[in-house]
């Protein structure tokens, strides 16, 4: 039983925080988000050249075969910051899928590319109609020659604007919600029959909604089983969701130490509202759920690596549970104590809340992890 | 980072459960599963076969019977213990005045108390509260004023665990009325024989008889009885309550409430199935599960940082193990009056210990529900928490 980070862990945690410091303040972030795509190549290169986006690569691929502690820790520093640049659509979804579905060539020919810097990802899952389900998939992809051509709908696609090669689910065969005949796909965004309308998300992010028409791509395209993909996908969605709870822990770490700072220097009847008792126990409520969040957060990073794909599944749709809940009291409550000022754009502390609230709504919502927790016959 | 146990703790985790599961008497088992009293004897019985065994006051140093374990043993044997059930060694010895003595007492105190404790030939209990010192305990009146070689003590303590059983009570009184509110109290030490003190039973709301009022009427106490030094009595009790960190999650307790909440919905039938097969109780139950995951995590992180950092001052994030911890244990109370719905209702029937007397496990479920509200008001009531969170977290 051990919850230190190692030396090496530890290095990483100051790099991270020092480069978000010296380029990642409140004002800065806002120059990012305007920027083509929403998000600086600027940044994105000082990522790569600190080598935060080969961080869980094999060193086989060029990377540095960091575990998923690493990337806690990454996520965490990129939600203290609000960060915008697409570390969680190309290193954490699109790295995923190649590193742990893809072929050697497919490895030598993406990643690479995404540990430079040079080439983003973005993942195209979310259908009209699929909501949380994974499996409930009609795009179709229907095999011509040795290829593939592909036809559907997909939205709120993370980094779809900009991103080069677009990871898309598609079904090869049987019906809207069966488990077996979905398959995963490289497609490049500029090829033809890809139309992409981007727009700027509630959070500040970037995504698009993305139609494939008669999508032509070689049978190279493929990431492992195209009738099988299901068990790839609900892994690597779990690694993003591992993700999502890491940086939700670093927002709302943040939006803590912002409020705690404003409850100690704005002024009413004469004192600091922070000594106001009702305030001081909202905001020590703020403390509790943060670290009952940082407690799962840890555990859905430990189960990243567990064999059973099942305990997996449970104990990171647990973490999302405790996450939604937590990001919900800490974001709303971190407004209320804020009062007007936290009503407005130019407070960083409204941002804040934003992010957390997209993320409780990203791949599954509380009620949908709790009753997949419920299903699977709870925890104990 | 590595959230599991090492071999060796994995080993010593089944060393502890085997003996739990081989020496718990199953009458005091049962008792504890079904929120029954245990009685006096029951509690010396198991006192002496975990004494027998090395373990009655682990945490102890080594030369007055501890073990020498680690933080992280330590948390594991708690954990076996509540999860048995098997009953707490009586906190009031062995976790408060205990360490209380063998930090701060005389050599001779040491001698004669400790032992004593250890094998509960001597049955302690707490005298802190008074009726107008609840959380500003520091507010406290009861008097001792020393005369020759004797202490005069009048006043009066309230909320007393388990006094009428007890042989000894350690209180704090006031040794100096012209001191500021912290300083001025002491630490005494009082035989429950001593002429002039009365003990009141208080029923609480589900007619148990687990807390008392203590009255002392010009109790003479020997000097020998003080501990440390006269005037230094809130440094004691700091430190005292500082100790009592470790149990307030009772992760292990309510893991054992939650098997048994699925056992008992099982067996309910509700609209033609059990209980257990209804969504939304499943989805409250594992809402429950979740939490208590989260904060069995947590309690991790507070042991392993005491066991990597020693123990120095207390963590405030032990704060979270109460709030969380309490609000738990009610949660599975409520989730049993949940299934046991319209037979919460009979029957109020009580013993002389005040545990209902029905055999029928369903008849404890609402004094059980109604006797936890307790939780989140001892030790330091959920919003003292949140005072201490405010201020030695927050900063505020």
């Amino acid at each position: 039983m051990d919850f230190d980070l190692s030396e090496e862990q530890r290095l990483l945690k100051e790099s991270i925080d020092g480069l978000l410091k010296a380029s990642y303040d409140f004002d800065q972030r806002k120059k990012y988000g305007a920027e083509k795509g929403g998000w600086s190549k600027t940044v994105w290169g000082k990522l790569a050249e600190q080598g935060l986006l080969g961080l869980p690569f094999s060193e086989d691929d060029g990377g540095f075969g960091a575990g998923a502690v690493e990337t806690m820790i990454v996520m965490e520093a990129l939600g203290r910051a609000l960060v915008l640049e697409p570390f969680l659509a190309t290193v954490v979804l699109g790295g995923g899928f190649l590193r742990r579905g893809g072929s050697a060539a497919q490895k030598e020919a993406y990643i690479p590319g995404i540990i430079d810097g040079s080439k983003t990802l973005a993942f195209a899952q979310l259908e009209k109609n699929s909501r949380y389900d994974l499996g409930d998939v009609s795009t179709t992809a229907k095999k011509k020659g040795d290829g593939w051509v592909i036809d559907g709908e997909k939205y709120v696609v993370l980094n779809g604007e900009t991103a080069d090669t677009l990871i898309v689910t598609a079904r090869t065969k049987g019906q809207q919600t069966d488990r077996n005949g979905i398959g995963v796909f490289l497609v490049p965004r500029d090829v033809k029959g890809v139309s992409v309308n981007g727009y700027p998300t509630q959070d500040g992010m970037h995504a698009a909604d993305i139609t494939f028409t008669g999508v032509e791509v070689g049978a190279d395209a493929a990431i492992g089983d195209p009738d099988n993909g299901l068990p790839l996908i609900e892994q690597v969605v779990d690694d993003a969701r591992i993700a999502l709870c890491a940086e939700a822990v670093g927002a709302m770490e943040e939006s803590l130490k912002i409020t705690v700072e404003y409850l100690k220097t704005r002024k009413q009847f004469g004192v600091p509202i922070g000594s106001f008792q009702t305030l001081q126990h909202r905001a020590a409520d703020m403390f509790v759920n943060l670290e009952q969040a940082r407690s799962m957060a840890m555990l859905a990073t430990m189960a990243s690596d567990f064999d059973d794909a099942k305990e997996r599944a449970t104990s990171v749709a647990a973490a999302k549970v405790q996450i939604g809940k937590s990001l919900k009291f800490v974001g709303q409550q971190s407004i209320q104590l804020h009062g007007g000022i936290g009503m407005t754009m130019e407070a960083s502390i409204g941002h804040y809340f934003k992010r957390l609230s997209i993320i409780e709504s990203t791949f599954g919502d509380t009620d949908y992890h709790l009753s997949r927790v419920s299903a699977a016959g709870g925890l104990i | 980072m590595d959230l599991s146990l090492t071999k060796e703790e994995q080993a010593f985790r089944d060393e502890v459960r085997a003996f739990f599961r081989d020496n718990v008497p199953p009458a005091i088992k049962k008792k504890l599963q079904e929120n029954r009293h245990t009685t006096k004897q029951d509690m010396v019985d198991w006192t002496r076969i975990l004494h027998k065994k090395g373990w009655a006051v682990a945490h102890w140093p080594k030369e007055w019977g501890g073990t020498g374990w680690t933080p992280v043993q330590q948390y594991i044997f708690n954990e076996e213990l509540q999860a048995t059930p098997a009953p707490a060694p009586l906190p009031f010895g062995v976790n408060m005045v205990g360490p209380v003595i063998y930090t701060f007492g005389s050599e001779a105190q040491k001698k004669h108390y400790l032992p004593r404790i250890a094998d509960l030939t001597d049955w302690w209990c707490q005298g802190f509260s008074e009726p107008g010192s609840g959380s500003d305990l520091a507010s406290l009146k009861t008097k001792a004023e020393r005369k020759g070689d004797k202490y005069i003590v009048n006043g009066q303590k309230t909320w007393t665990t388990l006094a009428q059983h007890a042989d000894w009570i350690f209180c704090l009184v006031r040794t100096d009325p012209a001191a500021k509110k912290q300083q001025g109290i002491s630490f005494l030490l009082i035989d429950m024989k001593s002429k002039g003190i009365t003990v009141r039973p208080i029923i609480t709301i589900e007619g148990g008889h687990e807390v008392n009022e203590v009255f002392f009427d010009d109790v003479e106490v020997p000097v020998e009885n003080l501990v440390g030094e006269e005037n230094k009595g809130w440094d004691y009790a700091k430190f005292l309550l500082g100790n009592e960190r470790t149990n307030i999650a009772r992760v292990g307790a309510s893991k054992e409430r939650i098997r048994r909440i699925k056992e008992l919905a099982a067996s309910v039938q509700s609209g033609g199935k059990p209980v257990l097969e209804d969504q939304k109780f499943r989805e409250k139950l594992a809402a429950v599960e979740i939490e208590l995951k989260a904060l069995e995590l947590t309690q991790m992180r507070v042991v392993a940082n005491e066991g990597k950092h020693g123990k120095g001052k207390p963590d405030p994030a032990s704060s979270i193990l109460k709030i969380k911890g309490s609000e738990i244990q009610q949660s599975t109370t409520e989730l049993l009056m949940d299934v046991i719905g319209p037979f919460a209702a009979p029957y109020d029937v009580h013993g002389d210990d005040g545990s209902n007397e029905t055999m029928d496990w369903t008849a404890q479920i609402a004094p059980t529900y109604f006797n936890y509200r307790k939780v989140s008001i001892y030790g330091g009531s959920n919003e003292i928490q949140r005072n201490i969170i405010t201020k030695a977290v927050l900063g505020l």
